[in-house]
């Protein structure tokens, strides 16, 4: 698929600010999945600094605003192919030994609740068998629902509700494969549409799931699939902070207000 | 030098410099007490003082009427009294153990010595304490440290930064002292004569120690016209405002000359511009523009010389 | 159990320690009382009051001082700066493999797990290669001695160790008060460690750096335990202190805030933990560190002493693998023991333990300062049980060694001079070229037959002598 993306997140201030500064996680993976074409990052009143590729295979790019300002908005417009991969991340370079994301935090805390969803998943043929249906247990068991959990909810929490977004589907998988001892972590990017066609417009997270042989493979529990052409992988960590797109602290006092707008479109061919 | 150094340097003398400002009024304020309380209200001079210090409606909600127990609980124990001695002297030697390593030993060991004899004191029941003698320890103690400062410290941004911070604090207590009696000040033919008049510009000479100064230099009887002269034009008097604006100046200058022509000099620039105000000016026009318009205009300007200090010097970024 | 008295040999007493004794022996009692109250008065009055990192207590605690110094000879010092030397290589050659390909974990020699999954592994350092390849430029290697040619490593500390402003100011002070005493014995000195350190940090500046390096002390302020020591070093090595509130992340670089306006920083020898550096990377919600540092770091434009992940060298369950370190990267024999340890998540390990407790030291594998241990022998029976309950709750936090013959030194007590266990931290540094000043801070447990030298627990300091040849 060909897609365009344009992603805007602007930061208003009720008393102006002075050094911004932030940390991006806003450039698309480079797999077979993914050919990006065009990419453009922009801050208002912003200085690039430092940019990099870490040691997960992200690309990290630093922006300073000096100000003061009481407004500053996040700017991304680009073009990219996709083509499905059957969720593996195949040619994705990065160094971190797979056994690091076997750590817990304190979004991926395992409960109770989250040991028994674990434990409840048996007679898998293989590993990838597992994740399969790991992830088809975390989709039942927490149907999707907007506006009941928030950015700090826990796996341990959305699981009790039995409702969240897609952050929390994530959360949830990785905890549990994390249990099951598979190496598990939280990914971020956008989704072109859900798989009955419907355009999702907005940010969006799934999870990945280490499987011996094949390495990292995706798995969208809250859609029940894999993540395939209308998927854009942008990056990853141990939880949604961790793989956070935009992290940033500015000097300043007083409320921060934020207004995001994604759009992904297809491009005709 | 790191800004937050400077900073606190520069704090630090403001605040030694406050906490003699507060011993002076407490020094007048238990004076005013001492008096029988007539219908001419000398517990309204006591109260005009404290407003100098910005503190009278913190002192009205929590004491009520002005005893002379109430007041130096007041000015020099009351840590809710942003200005109290206590307040004052706490804040500098704070300022001081942060930038210890800017210090002279001789300088902190003042300043620390201050410190723990203010705690000692506070220990001690207060009905063996009097006002003269708490008054006393602060200018003893406050001016040992100064003493220090320009005996030790080398003559470097550090010593300009403490000097300054000493030079518009002085600068605005004076002019703040001056503007809420302004117009006893005022040459005014009723009260000439009556006492009253001559009492009220004492207790403002007494306040900035210059009773005796005063004398020494103008002799003879005291008028509204040479008290104000004293405290604004005069370039002997330590207190007046052209004094402690010529050697904020002069601090300025000398940072800006170690500083080369890359950081802004915004702050010396104003504080030189409103220096030359002040030597173009007679006692007379002053009186002619209105006193408490040109004391309301000086006020502004120390504060934005202030301002100014922070943007050039203590900020530290682009 | 017989431990080694460092006085003697055989049944003499060793040469630097004969005039030493003659020193005590001359002394008039009143003498040294006043010597002992002119210590504590200079120490109280530099404001040398310190608690050895992480031991907490009263920050305005003055440790005691013990005015008769520790000797080595000049070939015993040699032997173990040779060891420390080869142990700091190791260290800092397993950090870089850890954080590239690790390759002595697939070559089976130390387990995925106890690298990758330990709290003080930084996944987001992965791949960073630091200036020179020194992850850790500070090391405090925590030493005992139990014979005349035996000494074991009880401990390596990789990210801050502290304490090197004990070693100076106890020198300091007794050449102050005793000049006769270094007129007899040459001993060598320790005062240009400031100097070396200086030097350390700026030979791993950035590549970026095309000037004379800047460097600073980042600390986490006034209120902190060992802020003395930071502004005391940072006073003697003629480089700025600051807080995390005077630097500043621009653009590609990190600057300081300074009278004269922004001023760009090359090396950071920080004394913040990790998880404090930066909000944009680690915990979000500290106050202490500087936004965007490790953005800058990552790519280049900033080093930092020590290296963000370089804890995990000194893990105490990493303990264990220093020898098989020495052995893997250097391809040598190790010249310093490891006390034999049992990690009590092996089974075997574990019944052995639990079998011979009133034998061995029992530790948490993340504890420090003397907390959350079991020293057997000097413990009763319920002390034993109830730790022993600790353990069995969560076997993995625990790590067992035996109790250790530690060596003694004369020390003055109530009546003249008697033996007291000590150990030893010397701090080796490691830029373009790993040095190591000819001394260390000598602890000492006070109490008599107590083998537990922190300062929280009845511990005092001493200082440490090389004697020139």
């Amino acid at each position: 698929m060909k897609l365009r993306i344009s992603h805007e997140t602007v930061y208003g201030y009720d008393h102006p600010i002075r050094n911004l500064v932030q940390s991006l996680r806003l450039t698309p993976s480079v797999f077979e999945g993914q050919k990006t074409h065009e990419w453009l990052i922009e801050v208002s009143g912003g200085i690039r600094g430092p940019g990099f590729r870490d040691g997960a295979g992200d690309w990290i790019e630093g922006w300073t605003v000096r100000g003061p300002t009481d407004e500053v908005s996040v700017r991304i417009s680009g073009r990219i192919e996709t083509r499905d991969t059957a969720g593996v991340l195949r040619g994705h370079r990065e160094i971190i030994h797979p056994t690091t994301y076997l750590r817990d935090t304190k979004a991926t805390r395992a409960d109770k609740g989250l040991e028994a969803l674990a434990a409840g998943v048996s007679e898998a043929a293989d590993t990838l068998d597992l994740a399969h249906r790991l992830s088809a247990a975390v989709g039942e068991a927490i149907a999707y629902r907007p506006g009941v959990t928030e950015m700090h909810t826990t796996a341990a929490e959305a699981l009790a509700l039995g409702e969240g977004v897609c952050q929390d589907h994530a959360h949830a998988l990785v905890a549990v494969a994390r249990l099951r001892e598979l190496p598990a972590r939280y990914v971020s990017g956008y989704l072109h549409s859900t798989i009955d066609g419907e355009s999702h417009d907005a940010a969006h997270a799934w999870a990945e799931i280490h499987v011996e042989g094949l390495g990292w493979v995706g798995f969208d529990a809250a859609n029940r699939c894999c993540p395939d052409e209308r998927y854009v992988r942008l990056g990853s960590g141990l939880d949604a902070v961790d793989a956070a797109p935009i992290r940033g602290v500015a000097m300043g006092n007083g409320a921060e207000r934020l207004d995001v707008a994604v759009q992904v479109e297809e491009i005709a061919q | 030098m790191l800004s937050r150094t400077a900073s606190n340097l520069f704090w630090m003398g403001r605040h030694l410099e406050r906490a003699e400002t507060a011993a002076r009024l407490l020094d007048v304020g238990q004076r005013i007490t001492l008096l029988p309380n007539t219908e001419l209200g000398y517990q309204n001079e006591w109260n005009s003082l404290l407003q100098a210090s910005g503190t009278s409606m913190i002192f009205a909600e929590k004491y009520g009427e002005a005893t002379q127990e109430k007041i130096a609980e007041f000015i020099f124990f009351d840590r809710e009294n942003p200005s109290s001695v206590v307040s004052c002297i706490e804040k500098a030697r704070e300022a001081g153990r942060i930038v210890r390593t800017a210090l002279t030993s001789q300088v902190w060991d003042a300043l620390n010595v201050a410190y723990q004899e203010l705690r000692k004191i506070e220990r001690t029941p207060r009905a063996r304490i009097d006002a003269a003698s708490l008054t006393d320890f602060t200018t003893a103690h406050t001016s040992t440290v100064r003493g220090a400062i320009n005996a030790t410290q080398l003559r470097n941004d550090g010593w300009h930064f403490m000097n300054l911070g000493y030079g518009l604090e002085r600068a605005d207590a004076t002019a703040r002292l001056l503007d809420v009696k302004y117009f006893v000040l005022l040459p005014r033919i009723e009260f000439v004569g009556s006492g009253l008049d001559s009492y009220q510009w004492q207790v403002i000479l007494r306040a900035l120690s210059a009773h005796r100064a005063y004398h020494w230099a103008y002799g003879g009887d005291i008028t509204a016209g040479r008290v104000a002269d004293f405290l604004i034009l005069n370039g002997e008097n330590p207190r007046s405002l052209i004094t402690s604006l010529y050697e904020s100046v002069w601090q300025l200058e000398g940072i800006a000359k170690r500083y080369g022509d890359t950081v802004p000099t915004n702050a010396r620039d104003k504080a030189r511009e409103v220096l030359a105000t002040l030597q173009n000016h007679d006692i007379d026009m002053i009186f002619d523009e209105g006193l408490h318009e040109f004391l309301s205009w000086f006020i502004r300007e120390i504060g934005t010389i202030s301002n100014l200090v922070h943007q050039d010097y203590l900020l530290g970024s682009a | 159990m017989s431990h080694y008295n460092e006085m003697y040999e055989h049944d003499r007493v060793r040469e630097p320690y004969a005039r030493l004794r003659e020193w005590v022996d001359t002394m008039p009692d009143d003498f040294r009382q006043m010597k002992q109250a002119e210590a504590e008065a200079l120490f109280r009055r530099i404001g040398i009051t310190f608690a050895v990192y992480g031991e907490g207590g009263d920050p305005d605690r003055l440790i005691p001082f013990d005015m008769m110094p520790r000797v080595f000879e000049q070939a015993e010092w040699r032997k173990l700066e040779r060891g420390i030397k080869q142990r700091a290589r190791a260290l800092n050659a397993f950090l870089r493999d850890v954080y590239g390909r690790a390759e002595i974990v697939r070559a089976g020699r130390v387990p995925a797990r106890l690298v990758f999954r330990n709290e003080a592994y930084e996944k987001s350092v992965v791949g960073v290669v630091p200036p020179r390849g020194v992850y850790s430029h500070i090391i405090g290697i925590d030493l005992v001695r139990t014979g005349k040619d035996e000494f074991y490593v009880l401990e390596d500390n990789c990210r801050t160790p502290s304490g090197v402003s004990y070693m100076l100011e106890n020198r300091e002070i007794m050449m102050r008060m005793f000049p006769q005493l270094f007129r007899q014995n040459r001993i060598e000195p320790v005062d240009q460690y400031p100097e070396l350190l200086r030097r350390t940090l700026e030979s791993v500046a950035p590549a970026k750096c095309d000037d004379r390096p800047t460097c600073v002390i980042l600390t986490p302020g006034h209120f902190n335990s060992a802020y003395y020591e930071h502004s005391f070093l940072a006073n003697l090595m003629g480089v700025e202190l600051v807080e995390g509130q005077d630097l500043f992340v621009d653009g590609e670089f990190v600057y300081m805030r300074t009278t004269q306006g922004p001023q760009r920083v090359d090396v950071i020898y920080r004394r913040i933990d990790d998880p404090f550096l930066d909000p944009l990377c680690f915990r979000p919600d500290s106050m202490l560190g500087v936004p965007g540092l490790m953005d800058v770091y990552r790519s280049g434009g900033v080093s930092i002493c020590s290296a963000p992940g370089a804890g995990v060298a000194d893990d105490k369950a990493i303990y264990t693998f220093v020898p098989e370190m020495i052995r893997f990267y250097l391809g040598e024999e190790p010249l310093l023991n490891n006390v034999q340890t049992w990690t009590l998540w092996k089974d075997e390990d574990y019944r052995h333990v639990m079998a011979n407790l009133p034998d061995l030291v029992v530790k948490e594998v993340h504890g420090s300062g003397g907390y959350g241990m079991l020293v057997g022998p000097k413990s009763t029976k319920e002390e034993i049980e109830s730790f022993r309950k600790k353990i069995e709750a969560d076997p993995a936090n625990y790590i067992a060694q035996p109790t250790l013959s530690l060596s003694t030194c004369p020390t003055f007590v109530e009546q003249g001079i008697a033996p007291r266990h000590v150990d030893l931290r010397p701090f080796c540094l490691c830029g373009d070229r790993i040095e190591l000043v000819p001394g260390g801070l000598t602890r000492v447990a006070l109490r008599e037959g107590s083998l537990v030298v922190n300062s929280s627990q009845g511990g005092g300091v001493k200082d440490t002598w090389v004697l020139s040849e």
